[in-house]
């Protein structure tokens, strides 16, 4: 294990080495953008509508007491979401797709001396694939978030007044009501790190791939794998460090 | 000129090479040749910095490489090109942008320069108006000359192909052989080319380099490799029973 984590801070130093020429670099960014973000976009989006009408229906079920108003209906959708459903569970989910994807492409890149190509022409291999992917990522996740954000509300809107489970009216002063700036930018920083991990695990898992497609098969699932242990344990430390500390 | 000096390389208690020297020559095709095991690519991979020697230097016209540092080496590397033995056509990228790739990296060319150095590789390597496909639309053998057309495109001072005809058939690896011929002579680089396919031996062998379980066991030219007396590269030679037959009888 320590083998490893000293592996991935070299691999990590060389990833932040000069770039040989920024304007191709730029181009990469702009690519992994589409490719890992835009992408994404689709999958998101269902399972935030989905996601947001579930909790609706749920909170409003599990909301029984004449005490609390209808109105916690619309609260507590809000809550879930910007806390922890969106930055989190979306970035889990994230972790699977595009963590996996980049874990193959670098791994097939590796098996198939693509990697050494890049290295005999005398380009900082780690640099070039892994840079752009860091920096997309970090750059288009939190956009993705607050996207999500907006669709599991609106989800949970649209279930919510079509099951009856609370009226337009209660849903909407819910989420208008205690409203925290500071939970937006507390999601967002979690995203921004979860971004970090997502793109760096699972290319170091690619990049020292050895062997064949079942070992770069192996290297995508230990990426899904370390990445969701790794996602959980950020989570835990950033909610102590900005919720409580 | 490429000059490997007294090269050790062992992989735990297992020595791959020992003791290896050879001065491979500018403007003719150089080759290293042996049984499959007997440290033909790890010459190859220590000559262009995948592996460090345990001991000993490769030098490039006289710049020492393995002792070089980080900045140094790759600025060698800007000078060699390399076939590799699968081609490792990056999938993403249409064979024009594999090809034009080290040009946007290492050069300041405009984009219509670019383009007809492009077009004069493809042309070279028998590849013009295949611009637009992906490796993945590209037989074996077009893979292999887009890969030489990669390796020439930013005009390498050094060439590497690693089995250049592994999995071709008879006449299409005459035709990349012919190419890599073609192109040292044309270019002025030293290639070096790592093969146990005796038809490249005896097609484009100017220098060649045995090797026999990690050691320089013999070095001459296609024409002295006919003549020799030494059992392991006659045993080499002529493997096949087919050649056997051809094998000229000492009277």
């Amino acid at each position: 294990m320590l083998f490893n984590i000293g592996r991935y801070f070299i691999l990590l130093k060389r990833v932040f080495g000069k770039p040989e020429k920024f304007s191709v670099y730029y181009k990469q960014i702009l690519y992994e953008i589409d490719s890992l973000g835009i992408g994404s976009l689709g999958l998101i989006a269902i399972i935030s509508v989905f996601m947001g009408g579930v909790i609706t229906i749920q909170s409003a079920y599990n909301f029984t007491s004449p005490f609390i108003p209808l109105y916690a209906v619309g609260l507590g959708t809000r809550e879930s979401i910007v806390l922890e459903f969106s930055p989190t569970i979306i970035s889990l989910i994230l972790a699977g797709k595009v963590g996996s994807n980049i874990a193959s492409e670098i791994g097939t890149m590796r098996i198939s001396e693509q990697i050494d190509a890049l290295e005999i022409m005398g380009i900082n291999s780690a640099g070039y694939l892994i840079l752009p992917k860091i920096v997309a990522a970090m750059f288009i996740n939190p956009f993705l978030i607050v996207i999500s954000m907006f669709l599991g509300v609106l989800g949970g809107y649209l279930m919510g007044v079509a099951s009856g489970a609370c009226s337009s009216y209660e849903y909407i002063f819910g989420i208008q009501s205690f409203f925290v700036p500071f939970n937006i930018y507390y999601s967002l920083t979690k995203t921004v790190v979860f971004a970090f991990i997502i793109t760096s695990v699972a290319a170091y898992q690619g990049y020292y791939t050895t062997g064949g497609a079942l070992e770069v098969g192996k290297a995508s699932t230990r990426s899904v794998v370390y990445n969701s242990i790794l996602i959980l344990i950020a989570n835990l430390v950033i909610t102590q460090l900005m919720l409580v500390g | 000129m490429i000059e490997v000096k007294n090269v050790h390389k062992a992989f735990g208690d297992r020595m791959v090479l020992n003791d290896i020297s050879f001065v491979f020559e500018t403007g003719k095709t150089n080759l290293v040749i042996g049984e499959s095991g007997s440290g033909k690519t790890t010459m190859l991979k220590i000559m262009v910095g995948l592996h460090t020697p345990d001991q000993g230097d490769v030098l490039y016209d006289g710049r020492s490489f393995t002792s070089s540092s980080e900045k140094e080496k790759q600025q060698v590397r800007k000078e060699i090109g390399m076939l590799f033995q699968g081609g490792a056509l990056f999938d993403s990228l249409t064979l024009e942008q594999n090809v034009a790739f080290p040009l946007d990296m290492f050069t300041e060319m405009s984009k219509s320069e670019k383009e007809d150095r492009v077009n004069f590789c493809l042309k070279k390597v028998n590849l013009e108006g295949r611009n637009k496909l992906f490796p993945s639309e590209l037989s074996g053998g077009m893979k292999k000359r887009a890969a030489l057309a990669r390796a020439i495109s930013n005009e390498p001072k050094y060439l590497f192909c690693d089995e250049p005809n592994s999995g071709l058939d008879p006449r299409t690896s005459l035709v990349i052989d012919a190419l890599i011929k073609q192109v040292t002579e044309d270019l002025g680089m030293t290639t070096v080319v790592i093969t146990h396919d005796m038809n490249s031996v005896m097609e484009i062998g100017e220098n060649i380099m045995f090797l026999y379980k990690g050691n320089m066991w013999w070095q001459g030219s296609k024409k002295e490799i006919l003549t020799t007396d030494n059992q392991e590269i006659l045993d080499f030679v002529y493997a096949s029973e087919f050649l056997k037959q051809l094998k000229p009888r000492k009277h």
